[in-house]
């Protein structure tokens, strides 16, 4: 049995979550055995839609303490309802709360895990995952020896599967142990889709000359409803903010649709990036390696060129 | 306050990635080693920041290698810590490698063990939540701010959509990144005084890896870029919408 499972921030299921029920529910298929979503709080979402992305059946803890991140607390009870269900291959999102927790869970049952796949495991002779290495540089394929195996796949890079369906609900009962850390702060990010779920990102570089001129860059990111990045040297000068930074040292990133603006495409900036689907690179200087990565390239001044593409959205927005 | 730091020798950031024997190994020729970046800007630094406002705190610093390991090792003993422990081994399983720590850890009685966010080699996220697994230790990951308060650590984290900040108490096993601490260079006395500290070298205890690489493979690399001009954004809005079909 595959078990799936959906973590949560702010009682609301995270699409990183539907990619990996999507992907486990694929997984059971190739395995011909049954999935299981497993899910750990209270969520403001109606959990028989997970059947929508491929869940028979969801296993619901419905308590409240567990809304928050505790993994030591998560860890142990996602052990205890995979052993109590036979899961044979545990499957989480790769992100914030997955890969704080999927290696835990792995070490509980005994299990080898694979983090940061990118594909559905082949099957054929033993238990083979492929996943990101080098920061998206290369890929490593990887065997899993043991009997359960455990995985977490890179977030957008698994597409939402649509099934007609509708999962059942069972509220299970697990006695619940003391909470290991007391959080005493939260501070959102209001409004911004994080940039790890973002499509659409825009992204600054040192060209961009200082913070007084990221307004054609919002400008642009508003009209496409994209999220907006930045490169290292524009964080280490606070002219963003630090969860901004992409690349190597940064956060990585695979949206549908990357626009680097008046950035060089240094080595580790483009290990950040390289995983979207279609890089655009805005840039004066036609020499600059961002172009060797990039799938449009527009040579051009950046303040001439930006307000003209957002420009440009908004016509087609409006006419579309 | 005892502190064990976890440091990871990696490929410097620009070096060339490429494979060997069949794509089954990675090509160290000509690479230039490293200290794992996290490992050393955030969770090292932060390390000694605790030590200079506590002068009897106790860094030590593990890492899981072969020989060829040393040299980074020593570089780290530059930045600051007390000594350093090496476990004679290699591997690429992280649960054997986990394992190792977790060894040294218990008979070393730490209180906060650190890790770096992630390799930026292999890039499993791992080793800091199977440690806090293996210990039964809690775990704090993407830790940005540290206090400590006698038994208690005040940890400021990323989580889904913005920062927390919670109250542990120790021992605990935390995994930093950017804002944890400033990125310092080694000076002179450092440097010298790294030469004499102890360096460790203990054989690893017997674990069975429950993973194995079997091949690596390239990126496909891009088609070649499609220049617009620079006067014709209608085109690229176009482009975007009709052939990649990504707004
Ligand atoms: C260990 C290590 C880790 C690193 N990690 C990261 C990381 O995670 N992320 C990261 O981003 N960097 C990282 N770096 C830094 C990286 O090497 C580069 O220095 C950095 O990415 C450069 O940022 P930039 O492209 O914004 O600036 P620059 O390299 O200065 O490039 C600015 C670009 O803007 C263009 N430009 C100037 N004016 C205009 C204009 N008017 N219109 C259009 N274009 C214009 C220029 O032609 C140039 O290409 C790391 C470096 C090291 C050593």
């Amino acid at each position: 049995m595959v078990l799936v499972y959906i973590d949560q921030a702010d009682q609301q299921i995270k699409k990183s979550s539907l990619e990996a029920m999507s992907y486990g529910a694929a997984l059971a298929k190739q395995l011909g055995c049954d999935v299981t979503a497993l899910i750990l709080g209270t969520v403001q979402n109606n959990l028989a839609d997970l059947g929508k992305h491929g869940a028979q059946k969801v296993y619901h803890l419905k308590n409240e303490s567990l809304n928050s991140l505790d993994v030591k607390l998560h860890s142990t009870l996602i052990a205890t309802a995979a052993k109590n269900a036979n899961a044979t291959v545990v499957v989480f999102a790769h992100n914030i709360n997955g890969k704080a927790i999927a290696p835990a869970v792995a070490v509980k049952l005994e299990a080898g895990i694979v983090t940061g796949a990118s594909s559905l495991p082949n099957t054929e002779n033993g238990f083979v995952v492929t996943k990101t290495v080098f920061s998206g540089k290369a890929f490593a394929s990887i065997q899993i020896e043991t009997a359960i195996k455990v995985i977490a796949i890179n977030q957008n890079s698994f597409g939402l599967v649509d099934y007609d369906t509708s999962a059942t609900i069972e509220e299970i009962n697990i006695s619940v142990p003391a909470p290991s850390i007391k959080i005493t702060k939260v501070d959102k990010i209001e409004g911004e889709i994080p940039l790890t779920e973002a499509n659409l990102v825009v992204s600054g570089g040192r060209g961009l000359k200082g913070p007084e001129h990221w307004n054609i860059l919002l400008d642009l990111a508003k009209a496409l409803g994209a999220s907006t990045a930045c490169s290292r040297p524009v964080s280490d000068s606070d002219w963003r903010p630090h969860h901004e930074h992409v690349g190597q040292t940064g956060i990585q990133i695979a949206p549908n649709l990357y626009i680097a603006i008046g950035i060089s495409g240094a080595i580790q900036h483009l290990a950040g990036v390289n995983r979207s689907k279609t890089i655009v690179v805005i840039n004066k200087d036609p020499e600059a390696p961002f172009f060797k990565a990039a799938d449009y390239g527009v040579v051009g001044d950046a303040f001439e060129v930006v307000p003209a593409l957002t420009s440009a959205i908004l016509k087609m927005k409006s006419t579309a | 306050m005892k502190i064990l730091v976890c440091i990871s020798k990696t490929p410097d950031t620009t070096a060339k990635i490429a494979f060997t024997e069949g794509n089954t190994k990675f090509d160290e020729n000509g690479v230039q080693w490293i200290i794992n970046p996290y490992d050393e800007w955030y969770a090292l630094v932060k390390a000694i920041e605790l030590k200079e406002k506590d002068a009897s705190t106790i860094i030590h610093l593990v890492t899981v290698g072969l020989a060829d390991a040393e040299p980074i090792i020593r570089k780290a003993l530059a930045l600051g810590g007390d000594e350093a422990i090496r476990v004679n081994s290699n591997s690429n399983d992280s649960f054997y490698v986990a394992k190792q720590i977790a060894t040294i850890a218990k008979e070393g009685s730490y209180e906060l063990i650190f890790t770096g966010k992630e390799t930026i080699d292999y890039n499993s996220a791992s080793i800091g939540s199977m440690l806090s697994a293996i210990l039964d230790f809690p775990f704090v990951s993407l830790a940005n701010q540290l206090d400590l308060n006698g038994n208690t650590a005040t940890v400021r984290r990323e989580i889904e959509g913005g920062e927390e900040t919670c109250e542990v108490n120790l021992p605990l096993v935390i995994s930093c990144q950017k804002g944890m601490a400033e990125q310092r260079i080694p000076n002179m006395r450092g440097i010298m005084a790294a030469r004499t500290k102890p360096l460790k070298v203990v054989e690893p205890i017997e674990t069975i890896a429950r993973t194995s690489i079997k091949k690596f493979e390239s990126p496909l690399a891009k088609s070649g870029v499609k220049l617009v001009d620079p006067t014709n954004m209608d085109e690229l809005v176009k482009l975007l919408k009709e052939e990649a079909k990504v707004i």
